[in-house]
């Protein structure tokens, strides 16, 4: 199937090389719109926001948030990072439907003669050992910190996911499983959608406002702090590292335990 | 020089394009796409910045310090976020197009082939 020269042409298709002189020509216009439009965008460096500006004078006094990024993402337009986490767990459910078992493919691991698993060396799996914990505490540290320093649920989620993912670099794949057993990164990433719903819900029984932060604030700079704004952070760590992880596992499971169907892989 | 990160904004934003364009797999068209959509990371970044201000971060310099704006600087995590959602589905794409075609040359996706 995989010709090296270009794929005949159908009747009234481009060929590569006026398709690339189209998009030279159409790509000179839309470069001189484009750079037209930000033209009227204020000078570089002398942008004065005033929302921004206002954000960053009261946040630390209203919400006693230290980092004001947190804060909007949380506070202030919270309901847009609900819809954003409701976008990552939507495009973890649809890679699990795209990536189901397919009826003709089996599961299991390749046969032996056919596997080429290359054992990783001692050196590998020491560093891997050595990296895990700090990983899981790296990850801890910055969701739970997200309202003091730059940090938060998305950042400190990812590492999480990572650490899992160092696992498999030092050992396999079952070994990443069993570290991180499927049905509890799936019921992570569940709890974290739904606590986040949920907190909002307790605004709205508390303020009558969804999302509203109903908690009490503390003082700045303390970890306990911030109101509802670490408790979203952490739901929200919870969702990122199970979509991440079920996303890094649907991926490896389609390469090391599903066999394609006999005779059409090339 | 004031005007600089806004070509760099086209720049990334038309590389990203031809890419898409000239692509003959697949996986080089995804990647593209996250090129075109870290454009918009520039773009965000660029209007929030202001020269000489700080990081929105209060912890360990005075309350009311000028510091650049924050919104801009959350917006760019949504999109970031939504940027990995995206590639991830992109690439399932590809996998179940390769599993059924055997190939990922976007030429030789043809409705109509069989």
């Amino acid at each position: 199937m995989h010709s090296l020269g270009a794929p005949p042409r159908r009747p009234g298709e481009l060929s590569f090389a006026a398709r690339r002189r189209l998009f030279l020509i159409g790509g000179a216009g839309l470069a001189g719109l484009m750079l037209w439009g930000l033209e009227g965008l204020p000078d570089y460096g002398d942008f004065s926001p005033l929302y921004g500006q206002l954000i960053n004078d009261v946040a630390v006094q209203e919400r006693s948030t230290t980092a004001v990024v947190t804060a909007v993402n949380f506070d202030y337009r919270g309901f847009d990072t609900l819809i954003e986490e409701f976008v990552l767990f939507a495009a973890s459910l649809v890679l699990v439907l795209l990536l189901r078992r397919l009826r003709e493919e089996k599961v299991g691991p390749p046969a032996e003669a056919e596997r080429r698993v290359h054992t990783t060396s001692a050196a590998v799996r020491l560093t891997c050992v050595a990296l895990v914990g700090p990983a899981v505490l790296l990850a801890i540290y910055i969701t739970t910190h997200g309202h003091l320093t730059p940090g938060g649920g998305f950042q400190g989620g990812v590492i999480a996911a990572t650490a899992l993912l160092i696992v498999y670099l030092g050992s396999d794949y079952p070994t990443m499983e069993r570290v991180g057993p499927m049905t509890l990164v799936a019921t992570a990433e569940a709890v974290g959608a739904v606590g986040f719903v949920l907190i909002g819900l307790g605004g709205l029984i508390a303020t009558a406002e969804f999302l509203e932060n109903f908690l009490p604030h503390g003082t700045a700079g303390e970890l306990i702090s911030g109101g509802t704004i670490p408790l979203l952070s952490l739901s929200v760590g919870l969702e990122v590292s199970g979509a991440f992880v079920l996303l890094l596992s649907e991926f490896l499971e389609q390469l090391l335990e599903i066999q394609p169907k006999q005779g059409t892989e090339p | 020089m004031s005007f600089l990160p806004y070509v760099v904004v086209v720049w990334i934003c038309l590389v990203g394009l031809y890419g898409i364009v000239t692509s003959r797999n697949l996986l080089h068209t995804i990647v593209c796409v996250a090129v075109v959509q870290s454009s918009t990371y520039v773009l965000l970044l660029a209007i929030g910045y202001r020269k000489d201000f700080v990081a929105p971060v209060f912890i360990d310099i005075p309350r009311g310090t000028p510091a650049v704006d924050p919104v801009v600087q959350a917006l760019t995590l949504t999109d970031v976020v939504v940027g990995g959602a995206v590639t991830a589905v992109l690439l399932a794409v590809a996998v179940q197009l390769h599993k059924h075609l055997g190939t990922l040359d976007p030429d030789e996706l043809d409705p109509l082939r069989d």
